[in-house]
């Protein structure tokens, strides 16, 4: 009889194209995701060898990054970005990869439109460029992000030399309270178990809490993994995956899909199989979070007490709390809440996509931005996008103040000339609160979509329970 | 293909704080412009330059002792964040060839290994002790995958631990790629019985969408 596995284990296993010892294998990779900032570089590390992709047709590219998310813009809006969007439609051209370019059906962050896709698969192997790789792992796909020579190597032989990594799995068990995300959730969990509990390790959620999240709402939660250290993290999948996938563009067909499930349903950790590492935690403790620091784990309930350096335990992490506050302009001891707000951002990986906007607009619908702030929205994909203004939801932001834009990483990553100005402190709905990550000197607090929109109506943080 | 990674020594120079970042360590900006090799002068900016542009002098790296230091200490979970693998261009462009930490951002970490930046895991407390000793001790610090060994301003060895594959590969200044194309017919060898086991997963190949 075989032992117990876990789900990690069996995508893993099912990926060994070589054993190499010592841990040690040469994996295959179903799925190879390129975007315009790490895409161009890789296929010209390709190219340069004089190398070519040996299969492209499990390669798909699309420009986010780098592009304006400017209504009506072009690959060339942002002038900063053009070379590397021209460079990624010529280079894939060469290479026979499928782009989903600016304005046709498919281009979004790489992260939204693999999965509406139906590229990302359950139990498939899925790389980008692209530490948010991750999010995947939300419909069952062992994803993780790479450098760009790992992924000049997937190119050129369609597997990486990858060591097994530890497995850890996080159970939440019981109902998260009504008012609170998905998002929260991810917070909540990185605020507890810290910014390095998963490092080393791939990441199964699983619990009573997770079956029940929204396929939308466990591609939030997987897109954290990373901060919290896991390359990957994955939801087993179930008939909410399989029923979500169904019908999509490059999700199996027909009897293969039938195939493909019942494959499928094979993919679920079996019983008392063990992990490396293990821990729970009860969803009725998750409140919404909202960040205070410049590290994704620095977050509290939204109407709780900044934290005061003098009472943490640590040198180490009074220091952390100390120059985190200073960079954030806040102050110890005071409540998060009322916070003065100058820009709100809807969007990125983490939270742009149609169930985010749904529960963005319902908060929004017939008020208006408060003075003096600036609000987007920026969906995750032409999707997104287009099913949102087929549900009237962009009239509802444009008529509350918020500014409507294109698909792309936008503010989020802030590399495409849409950056948070100076000292102006955001609530957003991306992953990331690092100094200087939406801007130099910007000051950027993480919270949901809900969130987000009611600090954007009220010119302050709010708890959205209030609402 | 990197310089190979033998024996480096130098200064090494502690950066306490946990969880720098790969934003910290390089901003998303300076890699729009392509120019890999100039990266180094970009490196921590947020830290080493004050919002003036001048220097920021309590950073560890702009002061004398530690300017070029090839090693550097850091707090647990260095290189965590984003993937961009221009963060281990730019620690190498400011001369950096060595990083030892508790933890380190697992992408990061393996980005190293592809452009011969050694990075070096040790218990947190031992972490701590070489930190101290760089600090009191203004001598040399060795780091040798030869001997697979540090080798302490005080002259203190800690063993290393790293992988035997990446071990050879970071002495020989070996090139992943070539290894796995030696193992070409294996490759096809399983993609043709994947082809049979889950043909969804290639079947849309033939649709003839782009194609």
């Amino acid at each position: 009889m075989t032992p117990p596995r876990t789900i990690l284990d069996k995508i893993w296993e099912s990926h060994v194209v070589k054993h190499l010892g010592d841990g040690w294998a040469i994996l295959h990779i179903d799925r190879h995701v390129l975007h315009d900032l790490s895409g161009p570089p890789a296929l010209l590390g390709l190219i340069q060898r004089k190398l070519h992709t040996r299969n492209p047709e499990l390669t798909f590219a699309t420009p986010d990054h780098a592009v304006s998310s400017m209504p009506g813009r072009t690959g060339q809006t942002f002038a900063g970005g053009a070379r590397l969007w021209m460079g990624l439609k010529m280079l894939t051209a060469q290479q026979k990869i499928r782009m989903f370019d600016i304005g046709e059906q498919g281009q979004g962050i790489v992260h939204v439109m693999a999965p509406e896709l139906g590229i990302a698969l359950p139990g498939t192997t899925l790389i980008c460029g692209d530490s948010h790789s991750c999010t995947n792992g939300g419909v069952g796909a062992m994803a993780f992000g790479v450098g760009t020579s790992e992924s000049t190597h997937a190119l050129a032989t369609q597997t990486l030399r990858l060591r097994k990594p530890k497995s850890m799995r996080v159970n939440v068990e019981g109902k998260l309270a009504r008012g609170v995300a998905p998002k929260d959730l991810a917070l909540h969990l990185m605020r507890v178990l810290g910014p390095t509990v998963g490092v080393e390790h791939f990441i199964e959620f699983a619990g009573s809490a997770i079956r029940d999240l929204p396929v939308e709402g466990r591609l939030t939660l997987c897109n954290l993994s990373v901060e919290m250290g896991g390359r990957s993290g994955l939801v087993a999948p179930d008939d909410k995956t399989f029923a979500w996938l169904e019908g999509r563009r490059f999700a199996p067909k027909g009897a293969d899909f039938e195939r493909a499930v019942a494959y499928w349903r094979t993919l679920v950790t079996d019983k008392d199989a063990i992990f490396d590492k293990e821990v729970s935690v009860d969803a009725a403790d998750v409140a919404p979070v909202v960040t205070w620091g410049t590290s994704p784990d620095m977050g509290i309930p939204v109407d709780g007490m900044i934290p005061d350096p003098e009472k943490a335990p640590e040198r180490e992490t009074r220091q952390a709390i100390t120059a985190a506050l200073h960079y954030m302009g806040l102050e110890a001891g005071k409540p998060l809440i009322d916070t003065k707000v100058d820009w709100v951002f809807i969007g990125s990986c983490s939270n742009s996509r149609i169930t985010d906007l749904r529960e963005a607009a319902r908060i929004v619908e017939g008020k208006h931005v408060a003075e003096g702030v600036t609000a987007w929205v920026v969906p995750g994909s032409v999707a997104v996008k287009q099913q949102a203004e087929a549900e009237g939801l962009d009239r509802i932001f444009i008529d509350a103040g918020f500014f409507w834009r294109e698909p792309g990483c936008s503010m989020c990553v802030a590399a495409n000339g849409e950056q948070v100005p100076p000292l102006a402190r955001a609530v957003s709905t991306s992953n990331r609160n690092f100094v200087g990550r939406q801007g130099p000197r910007a000051r950027t607090h993480l919270a949901s979509p809900a969130s987000a929109a009611a600090a954007a109506i009220a010119g302050k943080i709010v708890d959205v329970r209030s609402i | 293909m990197f310089e190979p990674f033998t024996v480096v020594r130098g200064r090494a120079c502690p950066l306490p704080n946990t969880n720098i970042d790969t934003d910290i360590i390089i901003r998303i900006e300076r890699l729009i412009g392509g120019d890999f090799a100039k990266l180094g002068q970009y490196a921590f900016e947020a830290l080493r330059y004050l919002p003036n542009g001048a220097e920021n002098p309590d950073f560890p790296l702009n002061q004398a002792r530690w300017r070029g230091a090839p090693i550097l200490i850091a707090g647990a979970n260095f290189g965590c964040g984003s993937s961009r693998e221009g963060a281990v261009n730019a620690l190498m462009g400011l001369g950096i060839r060595s990083v030892i930490a508790s933890s380190f951002g697992d992408i990061f970490y393996s980005n190293c290994f592809q452009n011969g930046l050694l990075p070096i895991r040790l218990p947190e407390e031992e972490v701590q002790t070489l930190m101290q000793e760089a600090r009191e001790d203004e001598g040399i610090f060795g780091v040798s995958l030869i001997d697979n060994e540090i080798t302490s301003a005080t002259g203190r060895k800690i063993g290393l631990a790293i992988d035997e594959l990446r071990r050879t590969a970071m002495i020989d200044g070996l090139d992943d790629i070539d290894l796995t194309m030696r193992h070409e017919s294996e490759i096809a060898a399983w993609q043709e019985a994947d082809r049979v086991a889950r043909p969804w997963i290639w079947a849309f190949a033939m649709e003839g969408t782009a194609l």
